[in-house]
């Protein structure tokens, strides 16, 4: 076997061999995805998926020269305020919190549970290496990440908080797996920092299984994380009658891209998507979603929001697929921008393909800039328009966040936002 | 005109009606009282022909030939109207233009020459007036905007303009203020005559002050549990429909 | 809704599927450097375009098919076409007496009388059958007002100039694979200049016919609006009932000037296939318009009820400064037909506005895709753009597809888009049976309420005809 194709990759660079090769079920699995991604390769600027996200561009210029770790991460400076949670952190690659001993709940490293045959029903069959190459790179390379399993019936009380913190210029892979029994629910957030200034790569691929009955609610909250450039996927695949709700803040980083993916396998599925991009700098976020519904009755609903500030640029992308027996569903898509400079982007593609008649399916967006009526309007009331403008702009961007569900988190967020829209450089 | 013999109907797994016996003659006019959920619309739209409902016993005779053989536009055709509780919004079609294609299929089914522009545009008129209706309410789309008084005043400007043999009201005194409902009862009352029947679905008294009934008939459960004159919709306002429900479990 | 009217719907017939016997002057079969010179040389063509012709065949030679639209069709064999038929007549005529009876009656049949005392509208005509104009009506009248309507060969012979200038200035000879193959082949079209200031005062309209078997068709068409002008401008077109698919590759371009208005409304009932989708047009045709002088302002109005394949993108490019396009669109798709349709808006200038209105409707098993962008560039301060894209499906063995792309580069623009996919109600097909109205008609009148927008901006005569066409498109499409 020559490894030649994709070793001369630097994205490769510090993440080879991955876990994959350790775990001797899964060698076809390694076999099959190598060769696929050897035969593709890394998306091109004209690839559709990723015309506006040059992600193997930015990667094969990425330098991680400094190889040095700080070694100085202060775990508490990533913390949500209030918020009584089960953490388990990962400083690069290794696990710096000891494994939770929650009754009812089997949180492992996802190595250990796929070595012991755990999850092999699910793993790598959710996220299709074969969906997006960067999914097959991670296939191959993630060397860390958790099994998380919610037996049937078991609601969990504490929401579970997997912290990635790269610490020096590292390029890392995480892989996860989060399996949701029947009538069971739980919580998952997954938040994402970087030390200092330095560039660095993270990979990381989520998959979640959501059995009949059961609710899942899944979080990306990006910040910190200043010289990072991100690959997120997550793949959900939801039984009857089954809801999640998923959020991402993108609050900043060099080049985010979200993938986001939910199947509604199942009757009376309900999914919920939030999403807010609150862009400065050159920071380049990209949210791709895909929901699929493939069976009668299921209802979703997105939203997602930007405001792009200096030469920042937003990208949204946005499917919804009606298979053609998934009748009476109903699918909702709404994406507004806001461009508060006169460098700053968006590209936005809101895109409905349906094959079954019995549906009510609509999507608006729109992009424009801050309300100059209302601004003034305020302004004539006495406040000074710096403050009109962060309190404009947090009308615009709160609607996302008063849709989470933690009061922790939503305060954490509402502050972390309204901090950021009250300075004036932005 | 219209004789329904042990009428049972059900949606989906629901059983609605279970054996309504109803003898409508031309000139009378019928209420139908009822507390919600008793069948009264159910009744209404299975006259009218929705698809949705499932006739699983009993006839229904319309001028001697049986109703429930027909498709909903053949009964329309025929002479039944229904006032509907919730009109329908049909963007893009004005209701000039849905009344002119309504009034001419009707008219070539009555073996009668369709309506030139002209003739339809002073039929038109006429009606109009009967209910109070301005030109440039049926110049828009079909009930698109149009408050809950303009809807229903639509739906008898409809009636005039179709001129049919039964009218059924659906619940028109639904969300109208007394202004309104005044101008929508002359206006059906206008239209009466001796050849004419009406059915009045209605769950209050109020709209038979003005439409006055030869007979009332309190539904429930499915069935007519009481029949009787005028002032037996009186006494219901009076007493409300638990007296009707204690009466039927005594 | 009943099954049995969903499958009565599909048979409804094509209803302009003859054919006429003329004699037909043709090319050989195939496409090389020989075959352009054999065109040109035909059509007695100066060096110039010649030149034109071989340089757009050179780069097509290079250039790829488009994989992206979202339609499937077996490979084109573009070896396996006939670039050049013409009806054999005496030269080209000079008047209508000149013209082959046949020809007459061919049109007649279309009901576009060519006789114009016979016309009681002020519509002027430029008839193309194959690959060349036929007739063109009503020259002498707009020629006094110093407008110019004529077929482009004609065009190429008595004002060069003129379309050396404009022709490839919307739409360059490489901007795509049918363009570049257009600009190689393109055998006839029509051509018009309105000069400055002047309005015009009837519609100008071209009328395009498929006839002779294994043919091609490649017109292209320019528009010249100069400073001030105004002009509508209608095309029609249909084609024989032929199994096998024949090619339509056409550029129509639009030069707008300062002030300038331009209306374009086409009706397209090209032959769309059997209804096992046997057959048909495959219609990839480029149509851009450019407003290039401030104020300036391009309309497209489409209604596309034919082919086997649609691939179309009528645009705008608002180059001047508070110039404005416009979009309206109502595309059918029946049994198997597939539509790839929707429309470019790039926002050059200040104050540029754009509107796009697009109406779909998919029935049978057909695929019915709005493809549309909106680009605001950077120095477009103020830009405006309303989209709104609906579908509504008949049945439940077709699809509907929205890919809407918005890419804006300028902070002080306004983009609003809006989309919505449904079914016809069935509470709204009850309430107009209720009132006697019969299931076919409702769906009629249904769906003609749903593409008033659209249908309202065609000149009058047009929407009368386009509105009857939907109705026999979707004739027992109750789904």
């Amino acid at each position: 076997m020559t490894t030649n194709a994709i070793d001369t990759n630097p994205t490769l660079l510090g993440v080879t061999p991955g876990a994959i090769d350790t775990i001797p079920s899964l060698a076809t699995l390694r076999d099959e995805t190598f060769r696929h991604l050897q035969e593709v390769g890394f998306p091109g600027p004209k690839h559709e998926e990723y015309k506006y996200t040059p992600l193997t561009r930015a990667l094969e210029k990425l330098s991680l020269d400094d190889q040095g770790e700080t070694g100085a991460v202060n775990l508490g400076d990533y913390a949500i305020a209030d918020l009584d949670a089960t953490v388990v952190a990962f400083v690069n690659e290794r696990c710096v919190t000891p494994f939770p001993e929650t009754e009812g709940l089997i949180v492992k490293p996802l190595q250990e549970a796929l070595a012991n045959g755990a999850g092999e029903n699910h793993f790598a069959k959710i996220a299709d290496a074969k969906a997006d190459p960067f999914v097959a790179w991670n296939t191959l390379a993630w060397t860390y990440g958790l099994y998380i399993e919610v037996p049937a019936g078991t609601t969990l009380a504490k929401p579970l908080v997997i912290l990635h913190v790269s610490d020096g210029a590292v390029s890392k892979a995480a892989r996860n797996l989060v399996v949701v029994g029947k009538n069971a629910q739980c919580t998952v957030i997954q938040k994402f920092a970087s030390t200092g200034k330095s560039t660095s790569y993270v990979n990381v691929v989520t998959e979640a299984f959501v059995d009949e009955n059961a609710r899942l609610d899944l979080y990306a909250i990006q910040a910190d994380m200043p010289g990072q450039i991100q690959f997120n996927q997550t793949r959900v695949l939801q039984k009857d009658n089954s809801r999640v709700n998923s959020y991402a803040f993108t609050l900043g980083g060099k080049l985010v891209r979200n993938n986001l993916a939910l199947a509604l396998d199942g009757q009376g599925c309900e999914s919920h998507m939030y999403g807010l991009y609150l862009l400065n700098g050159d920071t380049h976020a990209d949210n791709h979603t895909v929901v699929d519904h493939m069976k009668p009755n299921s209802f979703s609903n997105e939203l997602y929001k930007g405001i792009m500030d200096d030469t920042s640029r937003g990208v949204f992308n946005g499917k919804i697929y009606v298979r053609p027996n998934a009748q009476k569903t109903n699918a909702f898509q709404s994406n507004r921008n806001i461009l508060l400079s006169t460098d700053a982007k968006v590209n936005t593609k809101p895109q409905l393909e349906i094959w079954a008649d019995d549906v009510k399916c609509s999507h608006g967006c729109t992009t424009g800039q801050i309300d100059e009526e209302a601004l003034f309007y305020l302004m004539a009331r006495g406040i000074p328009r710096s403050t009109a403008r962060a309190m404009l702009l947090y009308a615009f961007a709160g609607e996302t966040i008063d849709a989470v569900g933690l009061p922790a988190v939503q305060q954490y967020l509402a502050q972390r936002v309204s901090q950021r829209l009250q300075r004036n450089d932005f | 005109m219209l004789s329904i013999k042990n009428l049972h109907a059900k949606i989906g797994d629901n059983q609605i009606l279970n054996g309504i016996d109803l003898e409508v003659k031309a000139g009378e006019i019928h209420a139908i009282m009822g507390p919600n959920g008793s069948g009264k619309s159910t009744l209404a739209s299975v006259l009218a022909g929705r698809e949705e409902f499932e006739v699983t016993e009993g006839t229904v005779e319309f001028l001697g030939k049986d109703l429930l053989e027909m498709s909903p536009d053949e009964r329309a055709r025929e002479g039944i109207f229904m006032a509907f509780q919730y009109p329908v919004e049909i963007p893009g079609v004005s209701t000039i233009n849905f009344m002119k294609t309504a009034v001419n299929q009707v008219r070539t089914h009555r073996g009668l020459p369709p309506l030139d522009a002209v003739s339809f545009l002073g039929l038109m008129k006429e009606k109009m007036k009967l209910v109070d209706i301005d030109q440039s309410l049926l110049n828009r789309s079909l009930n698109e905007g149009f408050s809950g008084g303009e809807k229903k005043r639509n739906e008898i400007f409809q009636l005039a303009m179709l001129d049919p043999r039964l009218a059924i009201l659906d619940e028109t005194d639904s969300g109208l203020d007394i202004d309104a409902l005044r101008i929508v009862a002359d206006g059906v009352n206008k239209l009466m005559t001796k050849d004419k029947s009406i059915i009045v679905v209605t769950h209050y008294q109020r709209l038979l002050e003005y439409i006055v009934p030869d007979f009332v008939h309190v539904l429930y459960k499915g069935k007519i549990v009481k029949s009787g004159g005028k002032e037996l919709a009186v006494e219901l306002e009076a007493k409300g429909y638990d007296w009707v429900k204690d009466s039927v479990v005594a | 809704m009943s099954k049995d009217i969903i499958e009565e719907f599909t048979s409804r017939e094509y209803e302009h599927g003859w054919t006429t016997n003329i004699e037909v002057d043709a090319a050989p079969k195939g496409l090389n450097e020989e075959i352009i010179r054999f065109i040109s040389a035909k059509k007695n063509e100066p060096e110039w375009l010649l030149e034109w012709r071989l340089k757009a065949y050179r780069q097509w030679t290079k250039m790829k098919e488009p994989t992206w639209p979202n339609v499937k069709y077996p490979p084109i064999d573009y070896q396996d076409i006939i670039y050049y038929a013409a009806p054999k007549q005496k030269a080209r005529p000079e008047s209508l007496e000149d013209v082959d009876p046949e020809l007459l009656k061919t049109f007649e049949k279309l009901g576009i009388s060519l006789v114009e005392q016979k016309r009681l509208t002020g519509v002027a005509v430029d008839a193309v059958i194959d690959s060349v104009s036929v007739a063109t009506t009503f020259k002498e009248t707009l020629a006094e007002l110093g407008i110019i309507f004529c077929s482009f060969s004609e065009a190429v012979q008595k004002h060069p100039d003129l379309v050396r200038k404009y022709m490839g200035s919307v739409v360059p000879i490489n901007d795509n694979y049918f363009a570049a193959l257009n600009s190689a082949v393109f055998t006839d079209g029509s051509f018009c200049y309105i000069p400055k200031g002047v309005r015009c005062p009837m519609e100008l309209s071209t009328y395009f016919r498929i006839n002779a078997a294994n043919t091609g068709q490649f017109e292209r068409t320019l528009i010249v609006a100069d400073e001030g002008s105004y002009v509508s401008y209608l095309e029609g077109c249909t084609a024989p009932m032929r199994d096998e698919h024949q090619l339509h590759a056409a550029v129509v371009e639009i030069y707008a000037m300062k002030n300038a208005h331009v209306k374009y409304s086409t009706v397209q009932n090209w032959y769309p296939g059997d209804k096992e989708g046997k057959g048909g047009i495959y219609n990839f045709v480029t149509k851009r318009g450019l407003c290039a002088g401030e104020y300036s302002k391009i309309s497209w109005t489409q209604v596309e009820t034919g082919s086997a394949i649609t691939w179309k993108y009528p645009s705008c490019i608002l180059k001047g400064d508070y110039s404005s396009g416009e979009f309206y669109s109502v595309a059918v798709t029946n049994n198997y037909q597939q539509a790839d349709t929707g429309t470019k808006m790039i926002h050059i200038g200040k104050g540029t506005r754009s509107r796009i209105v697009s109406k779909g409707i998919s029935a049978g098993h057909s695929q019915n895709s709005y493809r549309g962008q909106v680009h605001v560039l950077k120095r477009a301060e103020g830009a405006r753009n309303f989209s709104q894209c609906d579908s509504l499906l008949m049945g439940d063995k077709c699809g509907a597809h929205t890919f809407p792309y918005i890419d804006v580069e300028n902070n002080t623009a306004h983009i609003e888009h809006e989309a919505t996919t449904s079914k016809i109600g069935e509470d709204q097909i009850f309430y107009c049976q209720q009132r006697g109205i019969d299931e076919e008609s409702a769906v009629a009148l249904i769906v003609n309420g749903y593409a008033r927008e659209v249908l309202k901006q065609l000149p009058m005569e047009f929407a009368v005809e386009a509105q009857k066409l939907l109705a026999l498109t979707l004739e027992g499409s109750v789904g």
